[in-house]
C-alpha cells in the first residue's frame, strides 16, 4: 500500500530503481497541546498509504473505544504509542515516524507540545532540517509556539512550516489565517532575518491543504503540505564547509594497515589532500578511503569512512581530522548557549563530563551569564540553570578540543552534558565561540618550586579536609590539632568556613550552586597553601561528594586527607553552639545542612572521627598519630 | 558528488552507531536471529569495521525450535566471517519440556526467549547488546531511543530515557547496567529490503516461495520442519508453495502462500500487500500494549 501502486505491479524493478534514489527529509512537528499533531501525523502516514488494514482495523476499534471524534477515525491513536500517554491523551516523548512519497523518505521526530518538556523537542530538532509549527487557528500564536520557534531556530533550523491547524473550525476564515501569520512573521524578525516560513491553513482531521487542495481556503495559493516537503531543498550546508572528520575508532586489523574510521561532519576529502590532526596540529596527507567496496576517489558530509594516512601520525579517538587549508579552531574555554534537560538544576563549578563530537572530557560549567526568557526573548539574571531553561554560560575543558561554531557546523560545535555519578545526560550546549583568555594565559614557571619550599619548612605539606554537619566539632579540633602541629615546629594555616564567607566567598549564599562554588574556591586556595608549602586544615561543611571529590583530584591523591567528623544529627542539634540549629527549625535559616539542605557523608574517609566517644583534643591526637604513622610528620 | 540517498544516509548512521558502541563498549555482542534485519545489522557491522572483522561476537538464543535452514545458514555465515559465534538455550526450559505446542506461544517465548536473553546476558556479562529492532515495527518501539538502558535487572523504563541529541550517544553506565543498542531504529521494512537488494545480502532461503509442508494450526498455517510437530497435526500436511515474512520459532511463524521467488517479487508482495509484517507473529496479537509490557519485563 505504498504510493505508485500501478507501476509496482506493472514493473516492479523500475519502481525499486527510482525508489532507490530516493532523498532524505528528516523533520520535526510542533506546537501546543490540542494543536493537532498527533493528528496531522496520523492523516500524513493515513494519507501516503502506511497503514496497512490490520492496523486500521485496530484504529477503527480504538476510536471507537477511547477516541476523541466521537466515533470517527482519531487519528492520534495511530501514533499515540504508550499506554501511559494513551490512557492520558498526551504524548510524553519524542517518537519517531516514517514515511516516504515518490520522491522522499520521511522521518518525522513527532515531539510533545506540554511545557515541561521542551528538552524532548530540543531533542527532535537536534536532527531535523525543516520544522513544522502547528497552531489552532481559534488560538492564534501562543507563549508555546514562540518557544518552540526559539529553539527549533536555536538549534539551527531555518525552514518552518506554519501550520495553520483547525481552519474548518474558524470558517476558512482568511482574514484569521493573515492575522496569524502577520503576528508569526513579527515574532520571527526577532529571532534572526534569515528564518525562511511556509504559511499553510489547513485541517489535519479533515485533510485540507494535506496532500489535497481544498475548495474551502480557495483564497489560499500555495502548496500542500505534502507538496511542500518534496520539494523544499535539502541543501545541506555541512556540504560546502570545510572538511571535519571526529575520530571514532582507529581500525587496525594487523600491523600493516592503521587507518581512522569516523562519519565526516562537513566538507569532502580526497586522496592526497592534505590534512591536520586536531587538537595535536600534526600534519599529514590523506593516503586512501577505505570501504568494503573498494577505495573511494571521494567522500562527502553525512558518509561514514575509514581514512589512511600518508605518515605515521598520532591520531586516535576524539581528535578531529581536518583540512589543512582551513583546519577547526581548539580552544579549552568556550561562551556557550546551554539548554539544561534534568529535574537537577545546573551547579556551576561542579565537574561533569561533556561529550562533543567523539570527545568526552570532563568539564565545569561558570554561573550562566544571563539566561534568556524563551517566552518574551529577553535576557534575565540568572545564577543557575533549572530544567527546560535557556542560557549563556562559559565552559571550561581540563583539555582543548577542535570545534566549530554550532552555528556553522552542528555536529562540531554540538554537545552534551553528563552527571558524573548518575551518568544522565543534564543538558545539551551550542558553542558560540573560544574565550581568548584560554590561549592566551600561560603556566608561568617558577624556579623556587613547590619541593623546595616544602624542603625549606621541613615537612611535607599536606591538606586535611575536615567535613561535617554544622555543629559537628571540625573547628574546634582543626584548632586544637594546628596547636599541636605548631608546638612541633610544623607551618599550618587553617581556612575555616565561616571566616572565608567574611571575606573572598562574602557574595556566596547556601543554595547548591553557591555551595559548590564556595569549595570549588576554597580548594584552590587550599592547593596554593599546599604549593606553598604549608599544611592546610580546611574545615567545612562541605556536604557533597562530588566537590570533595573535586578538591581531592585538584589538591592531587596523596597530599589530600579526607578527616570526617562523625557526629549525628541529633548530637549536632542538640550541642547547637551557635544556635543555627534552632533557627533552622523555625524556619529563619533557609538551606541548612541536615535540615532543609542534604549531606552525603563520605564513603571511605582516610579518617573517621566519633566525636560522640571522644573530646576534641583526643580527636587531634588520633589524627596527628594517623599523620605520624603515614609518614607527613616525623 | 552524486547527494547522498536515502539508504545512503541510514547506512552511513547505523555504521557510526555500530562505530560509537564498539569504541566504548567493555564487552559488546551482537544479537544475531538469522531473519533479514540480523542480515543487514550483520553486513553493517562488516561495512563498518572493514578491513578488521567486526570486534565482538554475534550471540543466538536457540530456542531449539528455529528452522533447520536457519540454524546451518547461521553456522556457516559465522564461520565465513570468521567471527565468533555463541549459541545459548536455556537449560532449564529443555529439562522441562517447554514446547510451543504444549505450553502456548506466550509462556514458549517467555521462558526460551525472554528469559534465555537474561541468562545469557548475565553468564557472559555483556555491558552492551545490539539489536535489530526498527521503530516502524510497532507503536512503542517508535519512542524507544537508539541506545536504550537497561537496569541490572534488565527492565526498561520508558519515562526515563536519555535525550538523544545529534548523534552524541551518552554511553556511561554504572556496572551492572547494560545498553540495548538498536543501529537500524530508523530503517523501515521497505529501506531493509531495497538495502539487501542494493548490497546483493545473502538472506535465509525460507523467505523466498517453496514447496513446503503445511498444515493448520490453531488458525496459523505453519510448517512442519521436523518430526516434533504432533503426529495427529503431522499427518494433514499438504504441500503449498509459501514463503514467510518474517522467521523465528517454526511453530510460532505462519507461512504465507506465495509463489515470489525472487527478491524483486518478494518486495512486490510486500507493496501491495495489506496486513503488516508483524501479524505473522503469534506473540503480538495477544493485546495492543503488549510489547510495550514485554519489553519492561526483559523481551528484547
Amino acid at each position: 500500500m505504498q504510493p505508485g501502486q500501478d507501476l509496482i505491479a506493472s514493473d516492479i524493478v523500475q519502481y525499486l530503481e527510482n525508489h532507490e534514489n530516493k532523498s532524505l527529509l528528516r523533520f520535526i512537528t510542533c506546537g501546543s497541546v490540542d494543536d493537532g499533531k498527533s493528528t496531522l501525523i496520523g492523516r500524513l502516514l493515513y494519507d501516503s498509504k502506511m497503514i496497512f488494514e490490520d492496523q486500521l482495523a485496530t484504529l477503527e476499534a480504538d476510536s471507537k473505544k477511547v477516541g476523541t471524534q466521537g466515533g470517527e477515525i482519531d487519528f492520534a491513536l495511530l501514533v499515540d504509542g504508550l499506554a501511559a500517554e494513551r490512557e492520558q491523551g498526551i504524548t510524553i516523548d519524542v517518537a519517531y515516524r516514517f514515511f516516504a512519497s515518490d520522491k522522499r523518505k520521511f522521518i518525522v521526530a513527532d515531539t510533545p507540545g506540554h511545557e515541561q518538556y521542551t528538552r524532548n523537542m530540543a531533542t527532535g530538532a537536534s536532527t531535523a532540517d525543516v520544522a513544522i509549527l502547528l497552531i489552532d487557528a481559534r488560538r492564534g500564536v501562543l507563549t508555546q509556539t514562540r518557544r518552540h520557534a526559539f529553539i527549533t531556530y536555536s538549534l539551527g533550523i531555518r525552514r518552518i512550516v506554519l501550520a495553520v491547524n483547525k481552519m474548518d473550525l474558524t470558517g476558512y476564515d482568511q482574514s484569521v489565517f493573515n492575522e496569524i501569520v502577520a503576528d508569526f512573521e513579527d515574532f520571527a524578525a526577532e529571532l534572526g532575518g534569515d528564518l525562511e516560513i511556509e504559511p499553510i491553513p489547513m485541517s489535519a482531521l479533515k485533510g485540507d491543504n494535506i496532500t489535497v487542495k481544498t475548495p474551502a481556503t480557495a483564497w489560499y495559493d500555495g502548496p500542500t503540505l505534502m507538496q511542500y516537503l518534496d520539494e523544499v531543498p535539502v541543501d545541506d550546508q555541512r556540504a560546502g564547509a570545510s572538511f571535519r572528520m571526529p575520530v571514532q575508532w582507529v581500525n587496525r586489523p594487523n600491523l600493516d594497515f592503521r587507518g581512522f574510521s569516523g562519519q565526516i561532519a562537513s566538507g569532502t576529502v580526497k586522496p592526497g589532500d592534505r590534512i591536520k590532526i586536531l587538537p595535536s596540529a600534526k600534519d599529514s596527507k590523506v593516503e586512501r578511503i577505505v570501504t568494503l567496496d573498494g577505495d573511494l576517489d571521494m567522500a562527502q558530509a553525512g558518509q561514514s569512512v575509514t581514512l589512511t594516512l600518508a605518515d605515521e601520525v598520532d591520531c586516535s579517538r576524539g581528535d578531529v581530522i581536518a583540512t589543512a587549508e582551513d583546519p577547526a579552531e581548539v580552544s579549552d574555554q568556550f561562551q556557550v548557549r546551554v539548554l539544561w534537560m534534568s529535574d537537577q538544576p545546573l551547579l556551576p563549578g561542579r565537574k561533569y563530563l561533556v561529550k562533543i563530537g567523539t570527545k568526552q572530557v570532563p568539564a565545569t560549567i561558570n554561573a550562566p551569564k544571563y539566561g534568556i526568557d524563551i517566552n518574551t526573548l529577553t535576557d534575565r539574571a540568572s545564577r543557575t540553570l533549572e530544567l527546560n531553561e535557556f542560557g549563556v554560560c562559559t565552559i571550561a575543558l581540563d583539555e582543548p578540543v577542535a570545534f566549530d561554531p554550532y552555528k556553522s557546523v552542528r555536529e562540531m560545535g554540538g554537545f552534551i552534558i553528563i552527571d558524573r555519578l548518575t551518568n544522565n545526560t543534564m543538558g545539551m550546549g551550542l558553542v558560540d565561540f573560544a574565550l581568548r583568555r584560554a590561549s592566551n594565559i600561560h603556566w608561568q614557571a617558577l624556579d623556587v618550586t613547590k619541593d623546595l619550599l616544602a624542603e625549606q619548612k621541613g615537612q611535607k605539606p599536606v591538606v586535611l579536609w575536615f567535613t561535617g554537619l554544622s555543629g559537628s566539632g571540625k573547628s574546634t579540633i582543626a584548632n586544637a590539632l594546628q596547636q599541636r602541629l605548631f608546638a612541633t615546629g610544623k607551618h599550618t594555616f587553617v581556612l575555616d568556613g565561616d571566616n572565608v564567607r567574611h571575606g573572598l566567598n562574602r557574595d556566596l549564599g547556601f543554595t547548591d550552586a553557591d555551595r559548590v562554588e564556595n569549595i570549588r574556591r576554597v580548594a584552590n586556595v587550599s592547593k596554593l597553601m599546599v604549593d606553598a608549602g604549608l599544611i592546610t586544615l580546611v574545615s567545612f561543611i562541605s556536604p557533597f561528594r562530588s566537590e570533595r571529590r573535586m578538591a581531592r583530584k585538584l589538591v592531587g591523591e596523596g597530599e589530600f586527607v579526607e578527616i570526617y567528623v562523625n557526629t549525628p544529627l541529633d548530637v549536632a542539634e542538640k550541642r547547637d553552639v551557635k544556635g543555627l540549629y534552632k533557627k533552622a527549625r523555625a524556619g529563619e535559616i533557609k538551606n541548612f545542612t541536615g535540615i532543609d539542605s542534604p549531606y552525603e557523608p563520605p564513603r571511605s574517609p582516610e579518617i573517621d572521627i566519633d566525636t560522640v566517644s571522644c573530646t576534641a583534643e583526643e580527636a587531634a591526637e588520633q589524627i596527628f598519630s594517623w599523620l605520624r604513622a603515614k609518614g607527613y610528620v616525623s | 558528488m552524486k547527494p547522498l540517498t536515502h539508504l545512503d544516509r541510514l547506512e552511513a548512521e547505523s555504521i557510526h552507531i555500530l562505530r560509537e558502541t564498539a569504541a566504548v563498549a567493555e564487552k559488546p555482542v551482537m544479537l544475531y536471529s538469522v531473519g533479514k534485519d540480523s542480515a543487514v545489522m550483520l553486513h553493517l557491522a562488516v561495512k563498518a569495521f572493514y578491513p578488521s572483522v567486526p570486534p565482538f561476537p554475534l550471540m543466538h538464543v536457540d530456542t531449539t525450535w528455529k528452522f533447520r535452514e536457519m540454524i546451518a545458514f547461521r553456522d556457516r555465515k559465522a564461520k565465513e566471517l570468521g567471527m565468533e559465534l555463541i549459541v545459548h538455550t536455556n537449560q532449564e526450559g529443555v529439562e522441562a519440556r517447554v514446547t510451543p505446542f504444549t505450553h502456548g506461544s506466550a509462556k514458549h517465548t517467555d521462558i526460551m526467549k525472554t528469559q534465555a536473553l537474561k541468562q545469557a546476558l548475565n553468564k557472559y556479562q555483556f555491558d552492551v547488546a545490539f539489536g535489530g529492532a526498527r521503530r516502524d515495527e510497532e507503536k512503542s518501539r517508535a519512542k524507544e531511543r537508539v541506545f536504550s538502558f537497561r537496569t541490572a535487572e534488565h527492565r526498561w523504563d520508558p519515562k526515563n530515557q536519555r535525550p538523544e541529541l545529534w548523534n552524541l550517544y551518552n554511553t556511561q553506565i554504572n556496572p551492572g547496567e547494560s545498553i540495548r543498542v538498536f543501529p537500524l531504529s530508523n530503517w523501515t521494512e521497505l529501506d531493509i529490503w531495497q538495502y539487501i537488494r542494493r548490497e546483493n545480502i545473502e538472506i535465509v532461503p525460507l523467505y523466498f516461495a517453496a514447496e513446503r509442508p503445511v498444515v493448520d494450526w490453531n488458525g496459523v498455517p505453519i510448517m512442519v520442519d521436523d518430526d516434533r510437530v504432533p503426529e495427529e497435526l503431522a499427518t494433514t500436511a499438504v504441500m503449498k508453495s509459501v514463503r514467510f515474512r518474517t522467521l523465528g520459532c517454526y511453530p510460532l511463524t505462519g507461512a504465507v502462500e506465495s509463489s515470489a521467488d525472487t527478491l524483486e517479487q518478494i518486495i512486490q508482495e510486500m507493496l501491495l500487500t495489506t496486513t503488516s509484517e508483524r501479524q505473522g507473529r503469534v506473540i503480538d496479537s495477544d493485546q495492543s500494549a503488549s510489547m510495550e509490557k514485554k519489553k519492561q519485563e526483559g523481551y528484547f
